[in-house]
């Protein structure tokens, strides 16, 4: 993104990387009609893991449509996201953005422990004590051993989607 | 988390709902919770299953049983997992 200026820079994050095995969790997981609590791990792989900004936030509806046009939802793999939104917020989100027919589930962390976990949290500024993660992806191997990662490395920051695309096709075909 | 055979289908806060848990776990029985909206357009997946919008359901696959209304279902529960009609208490080492 060229802006003509410096955008936020990001610390460094400590996030699981190629390799190592991501940490595990329970969340409820919502799909278009309800959600239930679900582990990471009981998901089929390879697990593609979108990190985004809570529903409503521009980067959110951008995130979600560009893997929906990309037809993520095509693919052999389980794509899940994540957001401190609540489960009712991501009913509207999928609904609103016609991820019904994708199969793209959204894990709601309103806490934000998940994003701790990862090494991803990122304090809001100008939203006091409000605390989400910062962009992310990641695919994920049997055993949540991670094929890819990226983190935001600035605010705001997209994902590097070629890549991702690529490393979730590879993982599929693997 | 998938791997219970009894499914509720329940909605945050529903005092209805919440008695059903409570027989739940007074037998010990392993369930999972699916949560859904408040509207009743929003619920077809109860619909799908049961006929009606109405929550609680209970989808009980060791007897193929699937049941609307609190009442109903306490009492199901009851019968089927009460201490005194040890039928199908092989909820984890069933068949």
């Amino acid at each position: 993104m060229d802006l003509g200026f410096d955008v936020v820079e990001l610390e460094p994050p400590e996030h699981p990387t190629e390799g190592a095995q991501a940490p595990d969790f329970t969340r409820p997981l919502v799909n278009s009609e309800y959600w239930v609590d679900t582990a990471l791990s009981a998901l089929a792989p390879p697990v593609c893991l979108v990190f985004h900004p809570m529903d409503g936030a521009f980067p959110a509806t951008y995130m979600w449509s560009e893997l929906r046009d990309r037809g993520f939802g095509g693919l052999d793999a389980t794509v899940v996201g994540l957001s401190i939104s609540t489960p009712y917020a991501h009913t509207r989100f999928i609904e609103d953005n016609d991820l019904e027919e994708t199969g793209f589930r959204l894990f709601s962390d309103p806490a934000a422990g998940v994003a701790r976990e990862y090494g991803i949290a990122h304090d809001l500024g100008g939203m006091a004590g409000v605390t989400e993660p910062r962009p992310a992806v990641f695919v994920l191997d049997a055993d949540l051993t991670v094929r890819h990662a990226w983190v935001a490395r600035e605010h705001p920051e997209f994902p590097e989607y070629d890549a991702l695309e690529s490393a979730l096709t590879a993982a599929v075909e693997a | 988390m998938s791997e219970s055979a009894i499914t509720l289908y329940r909605l945050q806060a529903c005092p209805f709902c919440e008695r059903v848990v409570t027989t739940l776990e007074e037998y010990g029985i392993d369930y999972e919770s699916r949560f859904v909206e408040p509207l009743h357009s929003k619920r077809d997946a109860v619909k799908r299953v049961s006929g009606t919008r109405t929550v609680p359901v209970i989808v009980d696959e060791h007897t193929g049983v699937t049941m609307s209304e609190s009442d109903n279902i306490v009492t199901y529960l009851e019968n089927t997992y009460g201490e005194e009609t040890p039928v199908a208490a092989g909820h984890e080492g069933g068949s």
